[in-house]
């Protein structure tokens, strides 16, 4: 291409070797190991029909998909992808969550300069803190719409009326995962939050004391309620609606995939 | 080429001097490659490449002389009928005609008259019935499996993936052909696979043939891309958002201060909302419990099979009663409550929602 300043070969002959290398690697017995066929990187799929169910067959991720899916369900004005973007708003949650990790002590003394620094000091740390924050509220704001569209579909008629009640737990599940975080960046909004919201778990008939103390570690919230919800938080609630959401997806195929026509 | 056992050798030659009539001794000695064979009578073959009824009594070569079997056939023309495999729902169009009549044969070579119809897919039963395939007494020559690459199944195949194989009707028959890759003996022409019928069996017996196609379509393209745009679309709007508006951190918690008003997160200030009304007994237990179980139960109590609107108005509007109820408790929480909890319009009074001070504004 560049012959005119005297050194255009030296790209070439570069290229050439890089393809010989490229080829070499490629025809490796580790290559051919690691890549399933299909792979994008043995050549991908010939667009025909059987490589379209390959596609999803062949791919640990997408596998979550039938092959196939009814025509109506693939509209977006059907579902408007609610749950799927739930669960999508989880996982981000989860990556976001992550990264806040490394920067965050829950203690009573370091957890709010913790999030300040967060905001102030930490590379991309206050815009993966908005992220936590505000998906957190949509994941909350897209699971109910999620439930409200499923009830207008009437998708929870037989054979998925259990799938609704785990669906109903999820969205238990997710309200607790929201709340939980709610009290971590240990400031005022924090504080008082959970203390109105916990002081109705006192009211609770009979038990109310014993499930209020259990929920804040203590007579009221502190530092103990911080450890305790923050384990709650980033451990125990995600393990517990990962299980959950396993069997929401598996029982969704298993229940003949997506409800409808209407 | 393999030995083969004295003993299925005279078996199959057994086999193939009665169908031809010709005794046994000689038909051992074409095996052995003493003799020349003799013109092969077995065959049959139809023109048309099509609907070939794959009779194929025991047919024999002798070693090295010829590898070339009558194709078996699947039957291709019928509209695919549907395997069951993994869940009930099953693939219309999943499995496209298969055929590849190889037809040219350049004739001078060898004999290589039929069509050779090509399943791309050994179905399933086929994968399973191929060990036994030396017990039909016309096995000779044939290596065993994987001995060479000549006609090695394409890895594109995914061979084994159980794929929704077999075509056909109820009532119609499959035919599990095995594909076998075959050293390409001399005089005949790289590439070419042969075929051999291991059995036949009624469609009724291995499938559950689905009577009431669905009108589907690929997941991929179709629902993948729609799903993908959205998780982008999705992903945009968080990041935007992020970047725009700041997520409130107020000064550190203080135990001796009491923020006026305090409030729960907007998913729980519709039940805060409901505190000022009733007891909070009934606000903050009864309700919520209530609340939940009653969602749950919803499916137990709407016995009514039919998914129209138009057939379950009073269900949609107990929902949308429901809904409304709520979210106009959370809204009048969120915006409508100011110092002390008391009634105050977010217009004149402000607004008394630390995640929402900062995106709205009547200044």
């Amino acid at each position: 291409m560049t012959n005119g300043n005297g050194n255009g070969n030296g790209g070439l002959r570069l290229r050439e070797r890089m393809g010989e290398a490229g080829d070499k690697l490629r025809t490796s017995s580790l290559w051919e190991s690691v890549f399933r066929p299909g792979s994008p990187f043995k050549g991908g799929y010939t667009d025909t029909p059987r490589n379209r169910s390959y596609v999803i067959m062949n791919n640990v991720l997408y596998h979550l998909h039938p092959v196939k899916v009814k025509r109506h369900g693939v509209r977006l004005s059907y579902t408007l992808c609610l749950g799927g973007l739930s669960f999508f708003l989880f996982i981000l949650l989860t990556i976001t969550g992550i990264f806040l990790m490394f920067y965050y002590t829950p203690t009573a003394i370091q957890a709010y300069p913790d999030a300040q620094a967060l905001s102030t000091s930490v590379a991309f740390g206050s815009l993966v803190r908005n992220m936590h924050r505000w998906g957190a509220h949509l994941m909350v704001l897209t699971v109910f719409l999620h439930m409200s569209r499923v009830f207008y579909h009437g998708a929870y008629k037989p054979p998925r009326e259990f799938n609704w009640i785990v669906g109903v737990v999820l969205l238990l599940l997710t309200l607790l995962l929201s709340f939980t975080g709610y009290l971590l960046p240990w400031d005022q909004l924090a504080l008082w939050a959970v203390t109105v919201g916990t002081n109705m778990a006192g009211f609770v008939p009979v038990f109310g004391a014993q499930v209020k103390f259990a929920l804040l570690g203590g007579a009221e919230v502190t530092a103990n309620t911080l450890l305790r919800w923050y384990v709650l938080h980033v451990l125990f609630l995600p393990f517990i609606i990962v299980i959950f959401m396993a069997v929401h997806f598996w029982r969704v195929r298993k229940d003949g995939g997506i409800s409808g026509p209407l | 080429m393999p030995e083969i056992p004295e003993s299925l050798l005279r078996r199959s030659a057994e086999a193939k001097a009665k169908a031809l009539g010709i005794p046994v001794e000689q038909v051992l000695a074409e095996m052995r490659g003493e003799v020349p064979p003799q013109e092969e009578t077995a065959s049959e073959e139809t023109a048309d490449g099509g609907r070939q009824t794959a009779a194929e009594p025991e047919q024999e070569q002798p070693a090295d002389a010829e590898q070339v079997e009558p194709a078996a056939e699947v039957e291709q023309e019928e509209p695919a009928a549907e395997v069951e495999q993994v869940e009930p729902a099953a693939e219309v169009e999943q499995v496209e005609p298969a055929a590849e009549p190889e037809q040219e044969e350049p004739a001078a070579e060898v004999e290589q008259p039929e069509p050779v119809a090509e399943p791309e897919q050994a179905a399933p039963a086929a994968g399973g019935i191929q060990p036994a395939a030396g017990g039909d007494g016309s096995e000779s020559s044939t290596p065993p499996p994987g001995g060479d690459g000549a006609g090695a199944r394409d890895g594109g195949a995914g061979d084994e993936e159980p794929v929704p194989v077999a075509a056909a009707g109820a009532g119609r028959v499959a035919a599990a052909v095995a594909t076998r890759p075959v050293a390409a003996p001399t005089g005949v022409p790289e590439g070419v696979r042969t075929q051999r019928l291991l059995t036949v069996v009624k469609a009724k017996a291995i499938q559950q043939v689905k009577t009431e196609p669905t009108d589907k379509v690929n997941t991929w393209p179709h629902l993948m891309i729609a799903e993908f745009a959205s998780l982008l679309a999705m992903t945009g709007f968080v990041v935007v958002l992020s970047v725009i508006l700041q997520a409130p951190l107020l000064e550190a918690a203080n135990f001796n201060e009491t923020p006026n008003p305090s409030k729960a997160p907007w998913y729980f200030l519709g039940l805060q909302e409901l505190l000022s009304y009733f007891d909070p007994q009934v606000a903050g237990v009864l309700v919520p419990t209530f609340g939940l179980i009653g969602l749950m139960a919803i499916p137990y109590f709407d016995r009514n099979p039919s998914t129209k609107p138009s057939d379950r108005k009073f269900a949609i509007l107990m929902f949308t009663f429901f809904l409304a109820g709520a979210s106009t408790l959370t809204i009048l929480g969120v915006l409508f409550r100011g110092q002390g909890f008391n009634f105050s319009y977010p217009w004149s009074d402000g607004i008394f929602f630390d995640d929402l001070k900062d995106w709205i504004s009547f200044e």
